[in-house]
């Protein structure tokens, strides 16, 4: 471990959503810390907390209906849910920038795309300091040269329905770098794009926060693009962090019996068929089973595991798995 | 092996609107132009392609919700749009589709009952349906009572399931899967999966399957084609085809799958990186398509439109970078 200081730590994240019919406990208790310059991916099934965990981060989940009912999120040492107004917006401005699924939602349609990223460039700025508008439209410039894009000045002028798909999604790269964030957060940066320009898309990530030393969450349910993307990773599985290791050692030896579910049933470009699933589908929220969640869908379950949840077991430097199997290494 | 589909120079071109006047030409997209190729009884052909490369047009032409600009789709030997006259229920029984998204193709104030009733009403309008839809169910290992559910209180695995018993409704001979699984998770992907190759081999099912997912190509289809741009460029056996990619495109696809293992990671090809974008289909570039984006650009990929040659082996390749036929100009 190094000596550096965290720069995220989630610890005991509880998060609830209150709707008609009772509470939906999405997060059970989420830990979760990175150092600076990693990057890490957040791996799970759709409905699994990965997003709710993201958005209670930038404190943007609705609320209500949702509730923190326990837990502290530390971001450089403060803890966010705590934060005043004028201090989160500085965070969400300059400390964490965030990469969304749909660049076609996520861009506004009605502005221009220049109009977007001055906006972005201009309540970034700290106060007092805000550039003059020469300034900001050369920052502008210079974030769609950045990410490869080329003619910026025309580009500043068209719309987002001018562009295509990995345009959209490269803009709206340029805009979340724009700041020079500490943390960027990208929640399924190519899923909405062809195989190609999502290869593109992710190289260029890539090289980007490389360069700049940003340090990333990557959010997607391909584990593909984990692999090759990230140093560490999370996998998330009905509101609780159920193994987290370095990449390398996770696709080596994955322990959880989720993990190993979720690893087999990826179809290889090496063939084999495809293995048979999970059985089950995830948990109701309003209605989780007790004990470990995933002990209605595993195939190694045991008494304790009905009763109790697990704690995250440490096996290995770098390798924690929160399942009872673990209990004795 | 007998064919049970066969495509002759098939195209399929949509009027999208007219150039000022005087003139008034029309502005066509090519969405399919001048593909060629035989499915055989029983076999999984996997039709793959990015979004605009046509490979939902060949599917709804098949079905028939599309006719064709020209060319010819025979199913059997029996020509699948006869001139001047409906396709017969007799052919249209034969062919059936489960399309991508089940939450858009499943009637949502229909229960599972009246979705599955639909088919056998108009095929088999003299038989007991209940008794039939019971036993659909039992097919797709579903329980009887989800006769009395509505699509909304299903999950997307399950409806594209019942998507899936509603066209074995018809007892057809060839299944159009239009990336069957591509809303789906992985883990519930692999479940479809394998009740569609159960099924498979239960009721000697010829697949169609559309996907743009390559990985999952090498675990079903017996057979590949590429499209790229409405054309075919390369048709192959799937083994032969993952072991030896012969077209640029198929190899920059191929080297833009993320994939879990060192294993595969082995076997994508490192010379092709994946660069440029797919061009706007109404402005197709002259000569081969590719030719925007491929890394092997040639003079005579400017000028000519490469054919469809034979590499051995039964796989074709349409690419400058194999020796044409005299006639081509190649």
């Amino acid at each position: 471990m190094s000596s550096e200081p965290l720069l995220l730590d989630i610890k005991n994240l509880h998060v609830h959503f209150a709707v008609y019919g009772g509470r939906l406990n999405v997060l059970d208790g989420v830990n979760f810390f990175m150092r600076s310059g990693e990057k890490v991916g957040l791996v799970g099934e759709t409905g699994c907390g990965k997003t709710t965990t993201m958005k209670a981060i930038l404190r943007v989940l609705p609320m209500p209906p949702a509730h923190v009912s326990q837990g502290e999120i530390r971001f450089n040492g403060r803890d966010i849910l705590k934060m005043s107004d004028n201090d989160l917006s500085q965070v969400r401005g300059r400390g964490i920038s965030m990469i969304f699924q749909d660049p076609t939602a996520a861009l506004n349609p009605v502005f221009s795309i220049g109009e977007q990223m001055k906006a972005v460039i201009q309540h970034s700025a700290e106060r007092g300091k805000q550039s003059s508008r020469q300034e900001t439209h050369q920052r502008a410039v210079a974030s769609l040269q950045e990410v490869a894009l080329a003619d910026p000045e025309r580009l500043l002028r068209s719309y987002p329905i001018q562009l295509s798909g990995g345009m959209r999604q490269r803009v709206c790269i340029g805009m979340a770098l724009s700041t020079s964030p500490e943390l960027l957060i990208a929640d399924e940066p190519g899923t909405s794009l062809d195989v190609t320009i999502q290869d593109q898309v992710l190289r260029l990530l890539r090289t980007l926060v490389e360069e700049k030393n940003t340090s990333v969450i990557l959010i997607t349910h391909t584990l593909g693009i984990v692999r090759e993307t990230t140093d560490r990773v999370y996998v998330m599985y009905a509101g609780n962090m159920v193994e987290v290791a370095a990449t390398k050692k996770l696709f080596a030896n994955p322990l959880h019996p989720y993990t190993q579910g979720l690893i087999s049933t990826v179809p290889r470009l090496t063939g084999g068929g495809i293995a048979s699933g999970i059985p089950g589908r995830i948990p109701d929220y309003l209605n989780p089973p007790p004990g470990c969640r995933f002990h209605t869908r595993c195939p190694h379950v045991m008494d304790v595991c009905r009763t109790e949840k697990p704690p995250a077991y440490r096996v290995d430097e770098d390798h924690e798995v929160a399942c009872f199997l673990y209990r004795d290494k | 092996m007998t064919d049970i589909l066969t495509a002759t120079d098939l195209k399929k071109y949509f009027v999208i609107g007219h150039t000022g006047l005087p003139k008034r030409e029309p502005i066509t997209v090519k969405a399919v132009d001048g593909i060629s190729f035989i499915m055989h009884e029983g076999e999984t052909l996997g039709l793959v392609g990015e979004s605009g490369s046509g490979k939902s047009t060949v599917a709804y032409t098949t079905i028939g919700m599309y006719h064709p600009t020209s060319g010819s789709l025979k199913f059997r030997g029996q020509d699948l749009f006869p001139a001047n006259e409906k396709r017969p229920l007799r052919l249209r029984k034969e062919i059936q589709i489960v399309f991508q998204d089940p939450g858009s193709s499943l009637n949502p104030r229909r229960n599972i009952k009246e979705i599955l009733e639909m088919p056998l009403r108009i095929h088999q309008p003299d038989k007991n349906r209940l008794e039939q839809i019971i036993h659909l169910l039992e097919i797709v290992d579903m329980p009887p009572e989800y006769m009395y559910k509505y699509p909304h209180m299903l999950s997307g695995g399950e409806k594209q399931i019942v998507a899936v018993a509603r066209a074995l409704a018809t007892n057809p001979s060839l299944m159009i899967l239009d990336e069957p699984t591509s809303a789906l998770d992985v883990s519930v992907q692999a479940k479809t999966i394998n009740l569609l190759l159960r099924l498979q081999k239960e009721f000697n099912l010829s697949y169609l399957f559309i996907t743009h997912d390559l990985s999952l190509m090498r675990n079903v289809a017996s057979r590949v084609a590429i499209m790229y741009l409405g054309k075919i460029c390369e048709v192959a056996e799937t083994a032969d085809f993952f072991q030896n990619p012969l077209h640029p495109y198929t190899q920059m696809l191929l080297s833009s799958i993320p994939v879990v293992s060192e294993a595969e990671e082995e076997l994508k090809p490192k010379k092709v990186i994946s660069t440029g974008e797919i061009p706007s289909p109404v402005n197709i570039p002259s000569g081969c398509s590719f030719n925007t984006r491929c890394p092997f650009v040639m003079d005579v990929c400017y000028k000519v439109d490469p054919v469809m040659v034979e590499a051995g082996n039964g796989h074709t390749v349409r690419c400058h970078l194999f020796p044409q036929p005299v006639a081509a100009g190649g």
